[in-house]
């Protein structure tokens, strides 16, 4: 029996195992695959997506669980990365490898939702359970705070790293 | 890198590039060579690395794997700075796997140390041809025109490289051996940070990672190995398997042995990685778990002692080191052991292939950091020659040295020939942290004793380890990819001793990360520090008067080994002891440590500063100080070392694989764990300035990272943590 649900604003009717987790549905059946898989086991953060504008680690929720709900995933932030957390990314130079960082960026956007005007020590808490093996947490802090700066039009805050030529 | 086994060599004797050849050698396969076949094609750069349409927009291409080091900006930078044309009007391409570009193998911090030159020629030579074209088409002399943002020049005429795009390319490709490059001080664009091209595609799910490839008709696999390093299948039932919805296919592939190191298993082809992996779960499965089922992490010790108590192989013997430490004083004289685990490289992507075989012709999407060898293994399996495989690199989710290996593009060739669609061999995260080629796990006897001056009398060291080298070839010497910068020495040591014999084991190892330097680097540099204190001097000051006069410190062993510039060792140890405040007093509970270390010819120290409270350590801050040669593009460069610390600070405090009965112990990150954002330190980062040639910044910042927090640790609680990673206990 197909499943329905929306995804980044478009209707979605899918005929799977209900069990799948939303994850494998939006990559393999939908082709959506900016939506990455890390660990299965939501341990990782790489699979966060928006359901109903909370962050949710998409390997463990079925796509059962979903149906009529509304999904935003990274493909769904902006049609040309003009989001300021998408903006702040790139003004920082956060990605490395890249992998983990659409769960980084959705993990960050429904942050900035609750907490507007960060600490630094707020986004660590609230950023430390995505994984990123490239290391690049210093400027994903930095990109976190500048966003916030960003959507309230005030002048962004320094450069992340640290050091000079 | 010492001896004969480098990553390169290994691979050059394990896998000879195929792309080359027409076909790749895995030993084990064993097909001759076309004869002739190496001879280096003349290469028109404005055909193959730089692409101009009429319209003046400029492609460069480059040639080794984006991993998130850098070099798809990079490396085109550094075609852009010698064409002359302005980085704005820039798109960059990955190559095809084709001879022209030479081998593709990304890895040894290798991309911009061995294509600077290649490169620089190659956008010389093609700023020659397009300011000769020019000439011509003015009936001028070539010696009158210039070229400057992406068109020639005479007097205040000038003809963009788009108008001059075509009679250029036509024109003879120059001696690229005589070619004028820019100087230095000419570049615009070299030395200078610039975004980076690969991450915008980055920040909106749009860049293709290996498993993000989608191809009509495409099915998806995955393979059950055996747990068991080493095991087979014995037998298999798959009924239960295959009456779920959605499998197409289940049968058995074998393991390649030598080379590639692949597990065999048997494969589940499926609609979705799901119903696959879902499939997976139903198999029943026999295994053969053979000989190594009675391994494990303690056995494995034992054997370490067994060994660095024992006899070993002398690798060096200058001065006479068992002497002086046996007839030095107690109180000078220091013996300790040093252990480290196997480490998973733990990409954030696992492995993954999508192959697909038709009977003309082979296409693969690959996250590999040998894509030509992947075009190789294709050719050997199939018989299909080069010129009808494609192989497309794709972005790779992490690579650290795992994306180097044969299996995962040799099974998914294997299920491919099968399948006969196109197919997408998916490893989960169990496969692949349970199935890694890990980071060695090594064990080392240091002794050593200083005189009265502070004199560094004698240096022992003893070394057990997993072997690489031997891993790979049997016949290697098993200490040639084990032992780094032990061979190049950049203290003065009175008399200093260096032995060596591998350990037993069945647990696959390779290349992770800095390799052999992550190991030699946190030994060398915490055993400095423990000299340097049994001297009672400043451990800052205690290296600077032993790298001694400026003086060029050759590898013993490798007479082909670059050798060590111990100016260049000083100055990064000066500079990070600079920019640290080293010396500045720290509140209580808090201390400094300070290492050094040369790897891939590049010289980086770092200072790590740590607080210890309640024996639980925080890492503050670290600062690096990197001598790379020409810095190209300076954030990148950061970037790098920031991710190096990173990753080397994971292995320090964090992550480790244990062993038991022969099987892996931790098969995801909720048992592998790494730094999280709050316990990442601030990470500053400084370059040297420097204008001789660049060398690689990919790895050497993560060796001197867990020595100088080690020694920050003991600055701090005069507890000397010699076995990684530490343990919640060690400062109890």
């Amino acid at each position: 029996m197909a499943i329905s649900f929306e995804v980044n604003g478009q209707k979605k009717s899918v005929d799977v195992d209900p069990q799948t987790p939303l994850l494998w549905v939006l990559r393999d059946t939908l082709n959506i695959t900016g939506t990455k898989y890390g660990c299965g086991i939501a341990a990782c953060g790489a699979c966060t997506v928006h359901i109903d504008g909370q962050p949710s680690r998409s390997c463990v929720f079925s796509v059962a669980s979903v149906a009529g709900k509304k999904i935003t995933t990274i493909e769904g932030l902006s049609a040309d990365r003009s989001h300021p957390v998408q903006q702040a990314w790139i003004e920082e130079q956060a990605p490395q490898c890249g992998y983990c960082q659409s769960g980084q960026i959705m993990t960050a956007v429904a942050f900035l939702k609750r907490n507007a005007k960060p600490t630094a020590a707020e986004v660590d808490e609230a950023m430390s359970n995505n994984i990123c093996r490239c290391g690049t947490a210093q400027r994903i802090r930095a990109a976190v705070l500048k966003a916030a700066d960003l959507m309230h039009g005030a002048k962004a805050s320094g450069n992340s790293a640290g050091g000079e030529l | 890198m010492s001896t004969a086994v480098t990553r390169r060599t290994v691979l050059k004797t394990t896998l000879t590039t195929g792309a080359v050849a027409g076909a790749a050698l895995v030993i084990g396969f064993e097909v001759p060579q076309a004869k002739g076949s190496l001879e280096k094609p003349v290469v028109n750069p404005l055909t193959a690395w730089i692409k101009i349409d009429q319209n003046g927009a400029v492609t460069l291409v480059y040639s080794k794997s984006e991993m998130g080091q850098g070099v798809s900006t990079s490396l085109p930078m550094i075609l852009a700075e010698e064409l002359c044309v302005d980085w704005k009007d820039v798109r960059v391409e990955h190559a095809p796997v084709e001879r022209a570009f030479g081998s593709q193998g990304t890895g040894g911090s290798g991309s911009v140390t061995t294509m600077w030159m290649p490169l620089r020629t190659a956008g010389a030579a093609a700023r020659q041809m397009l300011i000769a074209a020019a000439a011509q088409q003015w009936g001028v002399t070539p010696e009158v025109c210039v070229a400057k943002s992406g068109a020639v020049w005479h007097n205040s005429e000038k003809l963009l490289y788009g108008e001059l795009i075509e009679r250029a390319s036509q024109l003879p490709v120059p001696d690229l051996q005589s070619v004028q490059l820019k100087k230095p001080e000419e570049f615009q664009l070299i030395g200078k940070s610039v975004p980076r091209t690969d991450i915008p595609a980055k920040t909106d799910g749009s860049a293709i990672f290996g498993l993000d490839v989608r191809v009509p008709g495409m099915v998806y696999a995955v393979v059950a190995r055996c747990p068991v390093f080493g095991g087979k299948v014995k037998a298999f039932d798959a009924t239960k398997a295959k009456a779920i919805k959605g499998v197409r296919d289940v049968f058995e592939i074998p393991g390649v042995a030598k080379g590639v190191h692949s597990c065999g298993g048997v494969v589940v082809v499926a609609d979705t990685t799901y119903i696959a992996m879902q499939a997976r779960k139903q198999l029943q499965i026999d295994w053969d778990y053979g000989s190594a089922a009675t391994e494990s992490s303690e056995t494995l010790r034992k054997q370490f002692r067994t060994l660095v108590d024992s006899n070993m192989k002398v690798i060096l013997d200058q001065g006479d080191a068992d002497h002086v430490i046996s007839s030095a004083e107690s109180d000078k004289k220091i013996e300790c052991d040093y252990e480290l685990p196997f480490q998973a490289h733990a990409t954030m992507e696992p492995m993954n292939c999508t192959v697909h075989i038709a009977s003309d012709g082979a296409e693969a999407w690959a996250p590999s950091q040998s894509p030509d060898m992947v075009q190789g293994i294709i050719g050997q399996l199939t018989g299909l020659p080069a010129d009808k495989i494609r192989v497309h690199t794709t972005f790779m989710g992490g690579a650290f040295g795992r994306r180097y290996q044969a299996d995962f593009p040799t099974e998914a060739t294997q299920i491919a020939q099968r399948v006969g669609k196109p197919v997408q061999l998916v490893w989960s995260r169990e496969d692949d942290m349970t199935h890694d080629f890990y980071r060695p796990a090594s064990y080392h006897r240091l002794s050593g004793a200083v005189d009265g001056e502070g004199n560094i009398v004698a240096w022992r060291h003893k070394q057990a380890s997993t072997s690489i080298a031997e891993w790979f070839n049997p016949h290697e010497a098993p200490e040639s990819s084990e032992l780094g910068c032990t061979t190049q020495m950049p203290y003065l040591v009175k008399s200093y001793k260096l032995e060596y014999l591998p350990a037993a084991s069945a647990v696959p190892r390779a290349w992770w990360r800095s390799v052999e330097a992550s190991v030699i680097g946190f030994v060398m540099e915490s055993f400095m520090d423990e000299l340097a204190h049994a001297a009672g001097a400043d451990p800052y000051e205690f290296r600077i008067q032993k790298l001694g006069e400026v003086r060029l410190v050759k590898d013993a062993v490798d007479a082909r080994g670059r050798p060590l510039d111990t100016a260049r060792f000083k100055g990064v140890l000066q500079l990070a002891a600079e920019k640290s405040g080293w010396g500045k007093p720290l509140p209580k509970g808090e201390g400094r440590g300070i290492a050094a270390h040369y790897s891939f010819h590049s010289y980086v120290a770092n200072v790590a500063e740590v607080a210890v409270e309640n024996g639980h350590v925080r890492v503050k801050r670290v600062i690096s100080a990197v001598d790379i040669g020409t810095p190209v593009n300076p954030d990148g460069i950061r970037a790098q070392v920031e991710g190096a610390i990173v990753y080397g600070l994971t292995a320090a405090l964090k992550s480790q694989i244990t062993i038991q009965n022969g099987q892996a112990m931790q098969n995801n990150f909720n048992k592998f764990s790494t730094l999280s954002m709050r316990e990442t330190p601030r990470i500053e980062v400084y370059i040297v300035p420097s204008s001789i040639a660049p060398t690689g910044i990919g790895e050497p910042g993560l060796p001197p990272t867990a020595p100088a927090v080690m020694n920050a640790i003991f600055a701090a609680t005069g507890k000397r943590i010699r076995r990684l990673p530490l343990q919640p206990t060690d400062l109890a």
